[in-house]
């Protein structure tokens, strides 16, 4: 199969980036930092982007900003620790592990054991109703079939026996 | 296996779904009702809320009066107002700003934010003037430090230098009457060294 040079492009081409290259830092692996933390923060004005890919001015200061701090020898948790204190939990796009947020991190957990707990109830209950029949029992099927009902074990222990009646 | 416990079995399978979305189907309706109410979806709740401001030292705007600096706020109440030339709302909030300036009850000190100088200069000159200084914040770090999200965006500061409320987006006139200028008043009568 060949590809059109159009699907090919749309293919490889790499998404599309909000950073503008006279933003970036001239050290790679400074600039891979940058981009690593501008992954984690939200934008304060489109709410769904990081501020890596959001167009918006604010994002591109606070972009910026970012690169700033570690021209400056701030660590990766220092910047997250300044954006959090100004604009709250909200700009970190993964929630932090904290009292606040157990629910958030525990509640597929805390589903998947109801669920299992549901299911397990539900399997126990069918196996105990479908335990084994009282003497009675067996006499009454025996009675109301034409070939008699075979007793507990007996197709187990006699199983080349064809017709036990 | 007893009757009755096999009945409780039977009935979960039907009786969660309908708890489930009863639950979710009333926090849907409470939010909608807010919304309805005037509760903005978008806004971000300040963390900054009576914390101390952070400190700037903005460069005025050229040939208006003095630099703006946090230092030089201490003392007194004052409102913080977030704008620019760009901002479609801060044109409907101004007329609210100069009627607030004109009345005396706080000085409001302006930073223009993300704007070219020349412009804010026009703007004002067009719009009035309401404001006792104004700082230039060309690349956001005031309004990062403040943890502004969009402009129109103001702040009361008291006179310890704390931030004590927040107003994202216009001040209306209910606001004004209603909320800030009653927290104004009640902030200036406290002491400046508490």
């Amino acid at each position: 199969m060949r590809f059109s040079p159009v699907i090919a492009a749309i293919l490889l081409s790499s998404a599309a980036f909000a950073v503008e290259p006279s933003e970036m830092l001239k050290d790679p692996a400074l600039e891979a930092r940058a981009r690593e933390v501008s992954k984690e923060l939200r934008c304060v004005q489109c709410q769904n982007e990081t501020i890596d890919e959001s167009n918006a001015e604010i994002a591109r200061d606070m972009r910026l900003l970012v690169r700033e701090r570690i021209m400056a020898g701030e660590t990766n948790d220092q910047i997250m620790a300044y954006m959090t204190s100004r604009y709250g939990d909200y700009v970190r796009l993964e929630p932090r592990f904290m009292p606040r947020t157990y629910l958030l991190w525990f509640g597929p957990l805390i589903v998947l054991l109801l669920g299992g707990w549901a299911v397990t109830r539900r399997l126990s209950t069918r196996l105990e109703t479908a335990t084994e029949l009282s003497e009675e029992e067996i006499a009454e099927l025996a009675r109301a079939t034409d070939h008699g009902y075979p007793p507990p074990g007996y197709l187990h222990e006699k199983s080349d026996t064809k017709d036990p009646a | 296996m007893t009757e009755a416990a096999v009945k409780k079995v039977n009935r979960w399978p039907f009786v969660l779904p309908l708890v489930v979305v009863t639950v979710l189907g009333g926090i849907f309706v409470k939010r909608l009702a807010d919304v309805e109410q005037g509760v903005d979806p978008k806004s971000i709740p300040t963390v900054l809320a009576n914390t101390p401001a952070p400190a700037f030292d903005l460069p005025p705007l050229p040939g208006r009066g003095e630099a703006l600096r946090s230092e030089d706020l201490k003392g007194q109440v004052t409102l913080i107002n977030f704008w620019g030339s760009w901002c479609v709302a801060c044109v409907a909030e101004h007329p609210m700003l100069l009627e607030i300036a004109k009345s005396g009850v706080v000085k409001i000190q302006g930073i223009a934010w993300r704007d070219d100088p020349t412009d804010s200069l026009a703007w004002l000159a067009k719009h009035g003037d309401p404001f006792d200084r104004v700082g230039q914040d060309p690349r956001s770090r005031a309004a990062i430090d403040f943890g502004v999200v969009a402009a129109p965006e103001s702040y009361v500061i008291d006179k310890q230098g704390i931030i004590r409320y927040k107003e994202s987006g216009i001040i209306t006139r209910d606001k004004w009457q209603n909320t800030i200028k009653p927290l104004i008043e009640k902030l200036k009568l406290e002491p400046v060294n508490k």
